[in-house]
C-alpha cells in the first residue's frame, strides 16, 4: 500500500467506474470502450498467431508473449499523446501495437524482413519506430531505463512538456540500473512515468524470491517521487491511474511510478516447462483475463453486443491474417546488405 | 483436415521426442487445447494443437524422435467454418517451402559437418554427400570418415604438399625480393637472428630495403610484388651476385671431377624428324627436349647422383626433379627444375621447357619450382658451344653439361661415315661418387638416346 | 578568464592539454545549444581533472550538469538525449569506472542503430581519463580502449597531442554516432604551442608527426612522446623511424599504418594496453595481413606487463612500455 503525499490515495482505480476519454456521452464511452477491447485484442490474436508461426518454426529467435497483460499497455496508451516518448522491453509487442506500430510491420518484424519496423535486424525483442517515438524493446534487463531518463531530460532541457513512459517488469526493477535512473530521475525532476509491470516473476524466480521488501511502490516512493500500484489486470484501473500519473508530470511534478500488478499466460519465452509455478495458479489468474473481463463487463452494461464483437474479432484477424502475408511475401534483405547499419557513415554511403 | 506437426518450441529445437498422448483418436479438440507432452532436450513441455475438430489418427507413437515440423496428428475439421481467430483458406501448418525453417532437400552431406571432418574427409578424399552420418541427428563424426577411408579400395595419397627438406629461412621481404630478382636464397648467407635471410642479404637489393644511412630517404618499392621488368638493372645485379656466391661455394666447397663422353645423335634426330613431319611447326620437338628427356630417364637409372649431400652425407632426392641452367639477359643464371621430366612424354616436356624458360627471363618462376632441384642440366649448344664442364649447383651433386650437335667423321660399323654428335659432360662432386658411377650414368644416357621412341 | 582562454588572433599560443580539452567544450557548448556537458563533478568541481573548470560559471547548471555516481544512469540518460536530438558530452572519470557503463555503452549506443535498422542514431560524446603513470594502482590505471575498439558501431580517438585535444572535440560531436575520447592521466598537465593556423583535425586519418626509413613506430595516446623520444635516441645510432600517432582506434587507419611499413620493411607497436587480445595485436595482425611480404622482420610490440598496474613507483614503470623498451624492440627489427 503506498501513495506518496500529493498523489491521489487508494491503489487501485474502482473497476467500472473508470471514466472514459473525458467523454460525456455514453455513446463516445461506447465507442472508446469498444476500442479499448480492439486494441486488447489485437495483441491477443496477434501473439496467439505467433505462437502458431514459431511452432511452425516460420519465427525464431526468443519471442515473449504479453499474453494477460493487455490490459496495462493499452490502458497506459490510453494517455499517452503522440509527442510522448515510448521505451519498453523484450516483452513489447502489446506495447508497440498499443502505440499504434502498424501490424504488418510488427509481423515482418517477427519473419526477419526487410519491411519490418527494425528493418528484420531486430526481431522480436527489438522493435522501433522512432517516428511514433517508439525507442525500441531493449533486451538487457532494465537497460532501456537510463535511455528514458535521457530523452525526458532533452525534452525538458527544451522546454517541451513530453512525457517518457518506460516499461519494464519486477525483475527490472532489482537491477541497479532502475535504482539509477530512478534517483536520476527523481533528483532532476524529469518527465518520466515509470511503469513497472509486475508480474510475479523475474522469468522463473518468484518476486518474493527476489525481493527483500516486495511492496514496490513504495520503494519506488522513497525516491522521493509519486508511486502506487494498480490492478493491471483491469485496463480501466490503469487508464485512470495512468491518466492521473500524466496529468501530474505534465504539471511538472517530476517522475511517477505505477506498478501494475499483471500476470502473464504463458511461458517466459514461447514455452517453458513452468516448474516455478503451478497450473491452479495460472488458471486462478485465467479468470481474471483483462480481455474477457472487459467483454463482460461491456456486455453488461450493454456495451457490446454478439454481433459487435463478431465483427471486432474478424476485424483483428483479418489485419493479422493481411500482416502475415504481407510479411511471408515480404523480401529478405540480401546478405550483400549486412554491414549497413552499423554507422551513421555507412548510412549516408548507401 | 488438418495436421498437427511437431511445434519448434525454442530457438534451439530441431526435434523433439513425443513423450505423451493427450488426447485419443475421437477426442474433441479446440484451438489452444494442449495435446501432447513432448520432451525436448531441456524439458518436457506440454504442446497445443491450433485447430479445432476431432483427432482422427496420431501418426507417431509414444517415445519417438521426430523432427520439427514433422506431422504427428490429423484433426478432422470439417468443412464448417472456423472459429474466430481461424482464419480460413490458410496453408496447413508446418514449414513450408517458403518458411525460412524448411530444410531444403540438399544434394550434399546430411547434417551438419565440422571442419575438422570436413578436412578429414578432403584428406582421405572420402566424399561426404555418399556418407551416412552415425553421430546425433545424422551428423557425421571422425569415425565416420576413418570407416569410409578404410572401406575405399587402394591406398590413400596424401593430400598437401610434402615440406622440404632443408628450408631457408628468410623475411617475407626477402623471399619476395629474391624471387623477382631469380635469386636462390638457399644460396644466402643470412644475417638475420638464427641466421634469417633478409632483404638486405638479398645481393643487389641492400640498397633498396637496407638500412638507408641515416637521414636518407629509402627509394620505395612498388606498391606491391607487380612483375620486375626484365631490363631492370636491380634484379639482374642481384642475380649475377647470387651466382658469383653460389658458385664460387660451390668451386671452394666440393670437390670437382669430370667425365665426357661423345653421343651419336643420328638415331634420335631421324625419330624426331620422322615424328616433326605428321606436326604442325608450333608442335615440333627439338633436339633439347629429347636431350633432358633422356638425362631425366638417366638420373632416375642412377640414383646415386640424383639428390643432395647435406651433413656430410648423400641424401637421394627419391623423385628427379630436372635443374635446367638458364642464363638471364642481363646476367647471372637461375636453374629452375623441371619437376616432371622423368614422367612426362617427350612433347610434354618441351613444353614445360619452353614455359620454364620464358618465365624464368621474366622473373615469375614459383617458389616450387626454384626449390631443391635434384640434378642440373646446363645445356649451351644453342650458343655454338661443343663442350661444357659446368659447375655443380650445391648441395646437389652432379652436373651434366650438354654441347651442341655437330656434324663430325665418325666410324660406325668399320665404315668411316658422317654422323650428328653431342658431346655430354658430367661434373660430380667426388664426395659423392665416383667415376664408375658417372660413367654408368653417361652410359645411359647413351643408351636412352639411341632409343627415342621409349623414351 | 584565465590566461590562454581564448583563441588568438595571431602567434603560436602556449596552452596546455587540459586548457585545451576546456576550450574544446568551450567552444562546443557557445556554438550549439543542444550540446551539454554532464559527468561526475564536472560542475562545481570543475571536473576531477580540471578539465571543465569554469564552465558551470559560463554556460550554467543545466548544461554542465554535475550527477550523481550512476555511470549506468548518466551514460544511459546522455544516450537517451542523443535519441532525442541533444548532443551530450558524457564525462566518465576513468575508463575503470566506465566499465560500470559498459551496458549502456555496448548494448544501447553502439547497438541502436542497428537494431532499429538505422532509424535511429546515438550522436553522443563520451569522454574518459585512461592510462597509468601517475601510481594510482589497479583500479585508477589501466588502458582499456582496446576493448572499446572491439566494438562496431562505436568510434574510439586518443587524442595524444595539444592540437588534437583541442581540436577532435568539433568533428566528435558532429559524427552521427558514438564517439568515445580517451584522454591519457599524464598529459593534462603537458604544455606547448598551438599553432593558430590550424583549425581541423581529421578524425580518419592517423597522423605521422615524424617521418623515416628504417621502421615504423606505430603509437596512441599516452605512449606517443615515448615513442618519439624513442624515435631521436634511435636517430642518434644511424636509425630512421617513421612514427604513427593513431589518433583513431576505431576505425584503424589502415592505410597509413601499412603504407609506412611498407615503406620501411619493419614495425615495432606501442600500446599501455596488455598484449594479450589487444589493440597491439590487431594492428600487428594487420601489418601481417596487408603487408607480409613487405616484412623483413617480425613485428615488435611494446605493450604494458601482464600484471594490475601496481602502486610503486619502480613497479609501475617497470609495468609500463618506456622509451627503452621501444628501442631495443626497434634495434630488434633493424638487427
Amino acid at each position: 500500500m503506498s501513495s506518496t503525499p500529493g498523489t491521489p490515495a487508494g491503489r487501485a482505480a474502482t473497476p467500472g467506474r473508470a471514466r472514459t476519454g473525458r467523454a460525456g456521452t455514453t455513446d463516445s464511452a461506447a465507442v472508446h470502450d469498444r476500442r479499448l477491447l480492439r486494441d486488447m485484442l489485437l495483441i491477443r490474436r496477434f501473439e496467439e498467431r505467433c505462437v502458431e508461426l514459431y511452432s511452425a518454426a516460420a519465427i525464431r529467435g526468443f519471442v515473449h508473449l504479453y499474453i494477460g497483460e493487455e490490459a496495462v499497455a493499452v490502458g497506459v496508451h490510453q494517455c499517452l499523446t503522440e509527442r510522448d516518448a515510448v521505451v519498453s522491453t523484450y516483452r513489447e509487442h502489446g506495447h508497440a501495437l498499443a502505440r499504434g506500430v502498424p501490424v504488418r510491420a510488427v509481423m515482418a518484424e517477427m519473419y526477419g524482413r526487410v519491411t519490418g519496423c527494425s528493418k528484420g535486424r531486430g526481431g522480436s525483442m527489438h522493435l522501433f519506430d522512432p517516428a511514433r517515438r517508439f525507442y525500441g524493446g531493449n533486451a538487457i534487463v532494465g537497460g532501456g531505463l537510463p535511455l528514458a531518463a535521457g530523452l525526458a531530460l532533452a525534452d525538458r532541457m527544451r522546454g517541451e512538456e513530453q512525457v517518457t513512459c518506460c516499461f519494464f517488469g519486477d525483475g527490472a526493477f532489482a537491477e541497479g540500473e532502475f535504482h539509477e535512473t530512478a534517483n536520476l530521475a527523481a533528483l532532476w525532476g524529469l518527465p518520466v512515468l515509470f511503469v513497472c509491470e509486475n508480474n510475479l516473476y523475474a522469468m522463473g524466480t518468484a518476486l518474493a524470491r527476489e525481493h527483500a521488501q516486495t511492496d514496490l511502490a513504495m520503494r519506488a516512493a522513497s525516491y522521493g517521487m509519486a508511486a502506487w500500484a494498480v490492478d493491471g489486470m483491469d485496463v480501466h484501473a490503469v487508464q485512470e491511474a495512468a491518466r492521473r500519473a500524466v496529468t501530474s508530470i505534465r504539471a511538472g511534478n517530476g517522475p511517477h511510478f505505477l506498478e501494475a500488478r499483471t500476470y502473464r499466460f504463458r511461458a517466459h519465452s514461447m514455452y517453458d516447462p513452468d516448474r516455478y509455478r503451478s497450473k491452479d495458479e495460472v488458471q486462478e489468474w485465467k479468470r481474471h483475463d483483462p480481455v474477457t473481463a472487459l467483454a463482460d463487463k461491456l456486455r453488461a452494461a450493454g456495451r457490446l453486443t454478439p454481433n459487435k464483437l463478431k465483427k471486432v474479432e474478424r476485424e483483428v484477424t483479418e489485419e493479422i491474417e493481411d500482416a502475415v502475408k504481407a510479411a511471408e511475401q515480404a523480401p529478405q534483405e540480401p546478405v550483400g546488405d549486412l554491414l549497413r547499419h552499423v554507422t551513421g557513415r555507412d548510412e549516408e554511403g548507401s | 483436415m488438418a495436421e498437427f506437426t511437431m511445434p519448434s518450441l525454442g530457438a534451439d529445437m530441431d526435434e523433439g521426442m513425443l513423450s505423451q498422448w493427450l488426447v485419443h483418436p475421437g477426442d474433441r479438440v479446440s484451438r489452444g487445447d494442449v495435446v501432447a507432452v513432448v520432451e525436448t532436450s531441456k524439458s518436457a513441455i506440454e504442446v497445443e494443437c491450433f485447430h479445432t475438430g476431432t483427432v482422427g489418427s496420431l501418426l507417431v507413437s509414444e517415445g519417438a524422435t521426430v523432427p520439427v515440423g514433422t506431422p504427428l496428428a490429423l484433426i478432422e475439421t470439417g468443412d464448417r467454418e472456423e472459429p474466430a481467430g481461424e482464419p480460413s483458406g490458410r496453408e496447413p501448418p508446418g514449414p513450408g517451402p517458403g518458411h525460412p525453417g524448411a530444410r531444403p532437400q540438399e544434394s550434399g552431406p546430411k547434417g551438419v559437418v565440422t571442419p575438422l571432418v570436413r578436412r578429414l574427409a578432403e584428406e582421405q578424399r572420402v566424399d561426404l554427400a555418399g556418407l551416412r552420418g552415425s553421430g546425433t541427428g545424422g551428423r557425421i563424426t571422425r569415425a565416420d570418415i576413418g570407416r569410409a577411408a578404410d572401406t575405399a579400395a587402394g591406398p590413400v595419397p596424401s593430400a598437401g604438399p610434402v615440406p622440404s627438406a632443408g628450408r631457408v629461412r628468410a623475411s617475407p621481404l626477402a623471399r619476395r625480393l629474391a624471387a623477382e630478382s631469380g635469386v636462390d636464397l638457399a644460396g644466402v648467407a643470412g644475417s638475420g637472428r638464427e641466421g634469417t635471410v633478409r632483404a638486405a642479404d638479398v645481393p643487389a637489393t641492400a640498397q633498396v630495403a637496407g638500412s638507408a644511412p641515416a637521414g636518407g630517404t629509402a627509394r620505395p618499392l612498388g606498391p606491391g610484388p607487380g612483375p620486375v621488368s626484365p631490363a631492370s638493372p636491380v634484379p639482374a645485379r642481384a642475380a649475377r651476385t647470387a651466382t658469383a656466391r653460389l658458385m664460387a661455394r660451390s668451386k671452394r666447397e666440393v670437390p670437382h671431377f669430370y667425365l665426357s663422353t661423345t653421343i651419336d645423335t643420328g638415331v634420335a634426330l631421324d625419330w624426331m624428324r620422322e615424328r616433326n613431319r605428321a606436326l604442325p611447326p608450333a608442335e615440333r620437338l627439338i633436339p633439347a627436349a629429347l636431350t633432358l628427356k633422356a638425362v631425366a630417364r638417366a638420373a632416375g637409372e642412377v640414383p646415386e647422383l640424383n639428390g643432395h649431400w647435406v651433413d656430410d652425407a648423400f641424401v637421394p632426392a627419391g623423385r628427379v626433379r630436372l635443374g635446367v641452367a638458364v642464363s638471364l639477359r642481363g646476367g647471372g643464371l637461375v636453374a629452375p627444375a623441371l619437376a616432371g621430366a622423368q614422367e612426362q612424354s617427350v612433347a610434354e616436356v618441351m613444353a614445360s621447357l619452353k614455359d620454364l624458360v620464358s618465365r624464368a627471363r621474366k622473373g615469375r618462376l614459383r617458389a616450387s619450382e626454384t626449390a631443391d632441384p635434384s640434378i642440373t642440366v646446363t645445356s649451351l649448344g644453342d650458343q655454338g658451344v661443343e663442350c661444357v664442364f659446368g659447375v655443380i649447383y650445391p648441395p646437389q651433386v652432379a652436373l651434366v653439361g650438354l654441347g651442341r650437335i655437330v656434324e663430325r667423321p665418325a666410324a660406325v660399323k668399320g665404315l668411316l661415315g658422317v654422323r650428328p654428335v653431342l658431346t655430354a659432360t658430367l661434373s660430380l662432386d667426388h664426395r659423392a661418387a665416383d667415376g664408375a658411377t658417372g660413367a654408368r650414368f653417361l652410359n645411359c644416357l647413351d643408351r636412352h638416346l639411341q632409343r627415342p621412341e621409349e623414351l | 578568464m584565465r590566461a590562454g582562454g581564448t583563441d588568438g588572433a595571431g602567434g603560436s599560443e602556449a596552452t596546455t592539454y587540459r586548457e585545451a580539452l576546456r576550450e574544446a567544450l568551450r567552444e562546443a557548448l557557445g556554438a550549439d545549444e543542444r550540446v551539454f556537458l554532464m559527468g561526475e563533478d564536472v560542475g562545481r568541481y570543475g571536473g576531477c581533472f580540471g578539465v571543465s573548470l569554469g564552465l558551470l560559471e559560463q554556460f550554467g547548471p543545466d548544461r554542465v550538469r554535475d550527477t550523481p555516481l550512476s555511470e549506468s544512469a548518466f551514460v544511459g540518460a546522455g544516450i537517451g538525449a542523443a535519441l532525442a536530438g541533444m548532443r551530450p558530452i558524457v564525462e566518465i572519470m576513468t575508463v575503470n569506472f566506465s566499465l560500470l557503463a559498459l551496458d549502456q555503452i555496448l548494448n544501447n549506443a553502439a547497438t541502436l542503430r542497428h537494431m532499429s535498422g538505422g532509424q535511429v542514431g546515438v550522436p553522443l560524446v563520451i569522454r574518459m581519463t585512461t592510462g597509468a603513470g601517475r601510481q594510482l594502482a589497479a583500479q585508477h590505471s589501466h588502458s582499456l580502449e582496446g576493448w572499446y575498439a572491439h566494438i562496431p558501431g562505436i568510434r574510439v580517438l586518443a587524442p595524444a597531442t595539444l592540437q588534437d585535444a583541442r581540436l577532435l572535440l568539433a568533428p566528435a560531436l558532429a559524427d552521427p554516432d558514438p564517439v568515445l575520447i580517451f584522454e591519457h592521466g599524464t598529459l593534462y598537465n603537458t604544455a606547448g604551442n598551438l599553432d593558430p593556423a590550424v583549425h581541423a583535425v581529421d578524425l580518419d586519418h592517423a597522423a605521422v608527426p615524424r617521418e623515416g626509413t628504417d621502421l615504423t613506430v606505430v603509437a596512441y595516446g599516452g605512449c606517443l612522446s615515448k615513442a618519439l623520444a624513442a624515435a631521436q635516441e634511435l636517430a642518434g645510432d644511424g636509425i630512421s623511424a617513421e612514427v604513427i600517432d593513431l589518433r583513431s582506434l576505431r576505425p584503424l587507419d589502415d592505410a597509413t599504418v601499412v603504407g609506412s611499413v611498407r615503406r620501411t620493411h619493419r614495425a615495432v607497436v606501442v600500446d599501455e594496453g596488455w598484449r594479450s587480445g589487444g589493440l597491439s595485436a590487431e594492428i600487428s595482425a594487420r601489418i601481417t595481413e596487408q603487408a607480409f611480404f613487405d616484412l623483413d622482420a617480425p613485428v615488435e610490440r611494446v605493450c604494458s606487463a601482464e600484471v594490475p598496474i601496481p602502486y610503486a613507483r619502480q613497479l609501475e614503470e617497470a609495468a609500463l612500455p618506456q622509451v627503452s623498451g621501444i628501442v631495443a624492440a626497434a634495434r630488434r627489427v633493424v638487427g
